[in-house]
């Protein structure tokens, strides 16, 4: 249906496609595979009209398809429900789609056929609510159904899974392989390589903009698929099994109120960090996670219940109070909360080193040891950058959140709190990030580690809760979960029964 | 004292006359704001509608060609902002600063020759019947025509938002510019357009001043009119109707203050007229403390088109 | 320039002519510069001064629009110690005026700040409007409190120049340079060290360019805002005390004269950096002087002056963000 020829594209100073090419038939779902940096989101955005190629083709149905926006690709069939969702909070579900469809009917007429689309693909939702309300895998339905309004021939979904619970994701599946009985294609793109296999006719691997292979998942295993992904094998980090150590950190039933308007509030959360220990907390976006990070840190304060770090009350501690008495903290969002980005990287370090290192004597800013100390955690942290006077904006992701981590473990905490430590990064990057996060354990610390990814979680934590709504489940061992027994505690799935679909 | 003196006929009368050009130029810079923009420029876009509406009307004797060419000038001289803004991605509020001590300078430049000069001004219509009915007639049916057309335009701003599509797509692009843009929608086209219609009707209120409530032309007569329109536009927390309200509350009180100095009130008149500025403080603090509701996620944020 | 150039032309002027009369001749004709050199010092001195205090705001992200307001109530503390100590004469009251021309300028720069840090008030409305209360503030003690009982009756307060302990005075002969341009100067230095090598001039940029990344460091908002906006108060507050005690000598309906909406676009056209406030307080100054000499000679009209800094605004806003938004592009790859 779609031939995708020799399509290669250039951007100043890195080559993001080269010489792609290969075909995507009526009725099939194929995995586009690659890690983050491969080329992936590039080639999307061309077949959808929002780049053109420097060379190379695309046919579609045998005739030549040169989409030059994405209104274009739509009138040709092509719909696309991308990572980061094109959804405005503070409108309804209704004018949502309207606004992301190209003749959208009026508002009357709109509603029934998004309520009848819903029902029959398994995906309800009510078209007057606000979109801000919703959870992040009801707005996915929203873009979704979006989509389906359009009765496209091609749906391309970019990661659709890293925001699901894993009941969830059962009924993503259902309406996928429903729609492609009917017909329509679907370009799956993902790093999840199980899921791959389990709903895939093929998949394409790609890496650093060349395509490496295009195979059928079924009959390729996994740890394959990952080597042609990466390029070589990685070294999974490895996991010393050592008995707890005593509680350092005793969380009672905090709670924290949200300061964005469509934010979700933290109720009754209670825990302890064990020395030695790593806890893990699992639970889709948007469940409490920024705020249970806030109150740990110290940006926020809890109104309710206490925090105590070795018998010390410290619930009303700001931040570099906390730090002072070795909690230290990573936070999600790399450039903006955790760095600046337009900061050098030796100016960056003043943001938490600024006690721990003696980088500032009577209120004057030591620039040598600062310098000296953004070295260290450049070498020990194998940073690529041409320097620590680069700027942090200047850094790939998978850099930054090595200097971001490093940063911190350098300052040898006793509790370590880190929100989604691996987000967005290569698969290099996070493997030693995983890595330096075990070493930390295995050296006495108590580590938090928030994360959506439970592959993660399952490979480095001995413990597990999950967020769900604002609210901690129970803690169990992670070795004695099944991936069900997390899904359900992670919430199931939000209002779906498993629907006739 | 002599409170007799003061009659509330002619006051609400008055009240919307004072209020009328801040209501313009605030229901602009409503739509300015819904669209992600922040104008700091108002009053010296009010003021140079003032100044143009009033050399075209004394030049030509029509006033209804002063507020016409006023709104076109200031249209043309928010584009400035609007380049600066939305093309060569600079600072909103220095931008929007700068506009205003340029609109102040022009037009104290092109008014220099008009000083203390009057100009035609706008009759009043009567309606027939209705400007009769004792009382109300007086106070409601027998202004002239900007003022039933700014309460016009309110109406068609606020049918305009909430229920065309044209509309919904600039609230889109005021809520998250990244997402409109991704959808294919022209982010900076719209807000262009919408910075345009902002700069139009605060010449027309500026030219009001000039033309209609005080006929005359004095170096910056705006006095200020232009800042109070976008405290009634954080009041109104961005709702049509709100500014509305915002606008006739301050004309109000500004009317009530002059007519209390009048009538030889006991305050002396400094803390008088000062009454209308502290009182727009202490709405802004009550609003604020509410909560800054609704306000557009993207207002005053810098967009960068990625890809 | 090229901009301005036109301007004149369209003013029917020689352009040339009026560009060298604006920039050259007050520093350099002999007929002029004696009198103008100084003048360009007792311009640009509380322009520089209350820039500066204006930066450290504008590099947090804390927007005082109101340094106007400020100025008129550090002039009015200021004089009001001189007048309540008249007709004594001590060393001491200078000082002393210098410390209520700060405190005043400071505590006008409060009321926003806390309205934003307690409230999240919009602090460009709240310090704007509150400058129109100042110059009603103003009148009413030109007309009242602080009227000269020996002024046959005008509005206005006694002269100030006239006062030994409480005048303002040259420090070196001639030059312009009275105490208040000699703070201006010191100021810069001291902002210069401040921002780069203090930490709380650090957090000031750090809380500009990623409020979030401040909140995680450990600055305190509240600190923070009352900081930036308090400084920028006491500065604007001294730059009046020092024009009241000065250059300009007495309490009047008119005292003020812009200088705090000037000092916007100085702090922005020196790009909210120490020295380049200091060079482009001076070539403003230079424009005001040579303004009212092209006013003299040439019957250009003043407000084309105020014109001309506009545009060099707008000129700069231009430029600047083209250069930003290059090392952008860069960065994105």
């Amino acid at each position: 249906m779609l031939e995708i020829n020799g399509i290669s594209k250039t951007y100043p100073g890195v080559i993001a496609n080269s010489d792609i090419s290969f075909n995507i038939n009526t009725g099939e779902v194929h995995a586009l595979l690659g890690e983050n940096g491969a080329g992936k989101s590039t080639l999307v955005k061309i077949i959808y009209g929002l780049v053109k190629p420097d060379s190379g083709n695309l046919l579609l149905n045998g005739v030549p398809f040169r989409p030059g926006t994405p209104s274009e690709a739509r009138k040709a069939g092509i719909a696309m429900v991308f990572q980061h969702f094109s959804l405005f909070e503070a409108l309804s579900v209704a004018e949502n789609i309207s606004l992301g469809m190209d003749n959208p009917p009026n508002q009357r007429d709109l509603g029934k056929k998004i309520k009848s689309v819903s029902e029959s693909y398994g995906l309800p939702i009510d078209p007057a609510k606000t979109v801000g309300e919703l959870s992040v895998g009801e707005r996915q339905r929203v873009e979704i159904i979006r989509c389906l309004l359009q009765n496209p021939k091609l749906l391309v979904m970019d990661e659709p899974t890293s925001v699901l619970t894993p009941q969830e994701v059962d009924i993503l599946f259902k309406t996928l392989l429903k729609l492609r009985s009917e017909g329509t294609s679907i370009l799956y793109i993902s790093h999840k390589l199980e899921e791959i296999r389990k709903l895939c006719d093929t998949a394409t691997i790609l890496r650093l903009g060349k395509k490496v292979d295009t195979c059928t998942p079924e009959k390729t295993s996994t740890k394959k698929l990952a080597e042609m992904m990466v390029g070589s094998t990685i070294k999974a980090p490895e996991k010393l099994n050592k008995p707890a150590g005593q509680v350092m950190l005793n969380v009672d039933n905090i709670c924290c109120v949200s300061k964005s308007q469509f934010g979700t509030s933290l109720t009754n959360v209670t825990f302890d960090l064990r020395q030695g220990e790593i806890l893990g907390i699992g639970g889709v976006a948007g469940n409490g996670q920024d705020e249970l990070f806030a109150v740990l840190s110290g940006e926020q304060f809890s109104q309710h219940g206490s925090i105590s770090f070795n018998g010390i009350n410290i619930t009303k501690f700001n931040p570099n109070q906390r730090r002072k008495i070795g909690l230290l903290s990573a936070p999600e969002e790399r450039l903006g909360h955790a760095a600046a980005p337009n900061m050098s990287l030796i100016e960056n370090t003043l943001i938490t080193a600024e006690n721990s290192q003696n980088l500032v004597s009577l209120g004057f800013i030591d620039w040598k040891k600062s310098k000296a100390f953004a070295d260290k955690v450049i070498k020990k942290f194998d940073v690529r950058t041409p320097g620590s006077q680069n700027t942090a904006g200047s850094l790939s992701g998978g850099n930054l959140q090595k200097f971001v981590i490093g940063r911190e473990i350098l300052q040898n905490p006793s509790v370590f709190i880190v929100n989604q430590p691996t987000w967005g990064v290569d698969a290099a990057a996070a493997s030693s990030i995983r890595q330096a996060l075990l070493t930390l354990s295995e050296n006495g610390a108590a580590i938090l580690v928030i994360s959506q990814d439970l592959d993660e979680l399952l490979e480095i934590s001995d413990q597990f809760a999950a967020l769900n709504g604002g609210a901690l489940s129970r803690i169990e061992k992670t070795a004695e979960l099944s991936m069900e027994q997390i899904g359900l505690m992670m919430g199931g799935a939000k209002d779906l029964e498993a629907r006739n679909v | 004292m002599d409170f007799s003196s003061i009659n509330p006929a002619l006051l609400i009368a008055s009240l919307m006359v004072s209020a009328t050009p801040i209501l313009l130029a605030a229901i602009g810079e409503a739509v300015v704001e819904k669209s992600g923009v922040l104008n700091l420029g108002v009053e010296g876009m009010m003021i140079v509608g003032a100044v143009v509406g009033f050399i075209v009307a004394v030049n030509t004797d029509t006033p209804l060609l002063g507020f016409v060419c006023a709104a076109i000038i200031s249209g043309i001289f928010s584009i400035i902002f609007g380049i600066l803004t939305q093309y060569l991605k600079s600072n909103q509020v220095a931008t929007g600063l700068g506009l205003t001590l340029v609109g102040l300078g022009l037009s104290a430049l092109l008014g220099r020759p008009y000083e203390g000069m009057k100009s035609p001004t706008l009759k009043a219509l009567e309606i027939p019947f209705f400007s009769d009915i004792p009382v109300l007639g007086k106070m409601l049916f027998s202004h002239d025509l900007m003022i039933y057309f700014s309460i016009f335009l309110v109406t068609l701003v606020w049918w305009f938002l909430k229920y065309t599509h044209a509309g919904m797509v600039l609230r889109a692009v005021g809520e998250n510019h990244d997402a409109a843009h991704a959808l294919g929608y022209k982010v900076v086209r719209v807000r262009m357009l919408a910075i345009m219609f902002g700069g139009a009707t605060s010449g027309l209120g500026g030219a009001y001043i000039s033309l209609a409530r005080v006929p005359q032309w004095t170096e910056g007569m705006t006095a200020g009119a232009g800042w109070i329109a976008l405290a009634i536009v954080v009041f109104a927390s961005w709702r049509p109707w709100r500014v509305l309200f915002g606008a006739y509350i301050f004309g109000g009180v500004t009317v009530l203050q002059l007519n209390l100095q009048a009538a030889g009130a006991s305050i002396p008149v400094e803390y008088l007229s000062m009454s209308p500025y502290l009182i727009t403080i202490v709405v802004l603090v009550i609003i604020s403390s509410r909560g800054n509701q609704g306000a557009p996620a993207s207002l005053g944020r810098p967009f960068h088109a990625s890809s | 320039m090229i901009s301005g150039g036109i301007l004149f032309a369209a003013l029917g002027e020689n352009p040339f002519e009026a560009i060298r009369i604006i920039f050259w001749d007050p520093l350099f004709d002999p007929n002029f510069a004696s009198y103008s050199r100084p003048q360009l010092l007792v311009k640009a001195g509380p322009l520089i001064l209350i820039a500066i205090g204006l930066s450290f705001g504008f590099k947090a992200g804390v927007w005082n629009i109101g340094a106007e307001g400020q100025y008129i109530l550090g002039a009015i503390f200021g004089a009001s110690v001189a007048l309540a100590f008249y007709p004594m004469e001590s060393k001491f009251i200078f000082p002393l005026m210098i410390i209520a021309g700060a405190l005043g300028g400071f505590l006008w720069g409060l009321i926003p700040a806390l309205l934003k840090a307690k409230l999240n008030t919009n602090e460009i409305l709240v310090s704007l409007m509150l400058v129109y209360v100042a110059e009603s503030i103003l009148a009413s003690v030109s007309q009242g409190l602080l009227k000269n009982p020996d002024g046959y009756g005008f509005p206005g307060s006694r002269n100030l120049q006239n006062y030994e302990s409480a005048a303002n005075v040259e420090i070196i002969a001639n030059s312009g340079m009275h105490w208040g341009v000699l703070f201006a100067f010191i100021t810069v230095i001291f902002s210069y060290i401040v921002l780069t090598k203090h930490i709380q001039g650090f957090n000031i940029q750090l809380t500009g360019q990623a409020p979030r990344a401040s909140k995680f460091a450990g600055v305190n908002p509240t600190a923070n805002i009352v900081f930036c906006l308090g400084i920028s108060g006491a500065l604007a507050g001294l730059a009046g005390m020092f024009e009241v005690s000065g250059p300009s000598g007495q309490i009047t309906i008119e005292f003020n004269s812009g200088y705090g909406f000037t000092a916007i676009i100085v702090a922005f056209l020196g790009r909210l950096h120490p020295i380049g406030i200091f060079l482009s307080g001076l070539l403003i100054a230079l424009t005001y002087i040579g303004g009212e000499l092209a006013q003299l000679m040439l019957g250009l009209p003043g407000a084309s002056i105020q014109l001309f800094q506009g545009m060099l605004l707008f000129f700069l806003l231009a430029t600047d963000l083209f250069a930003n938004y290059k090392v952008k592009i860069g960065a994105d790859n």
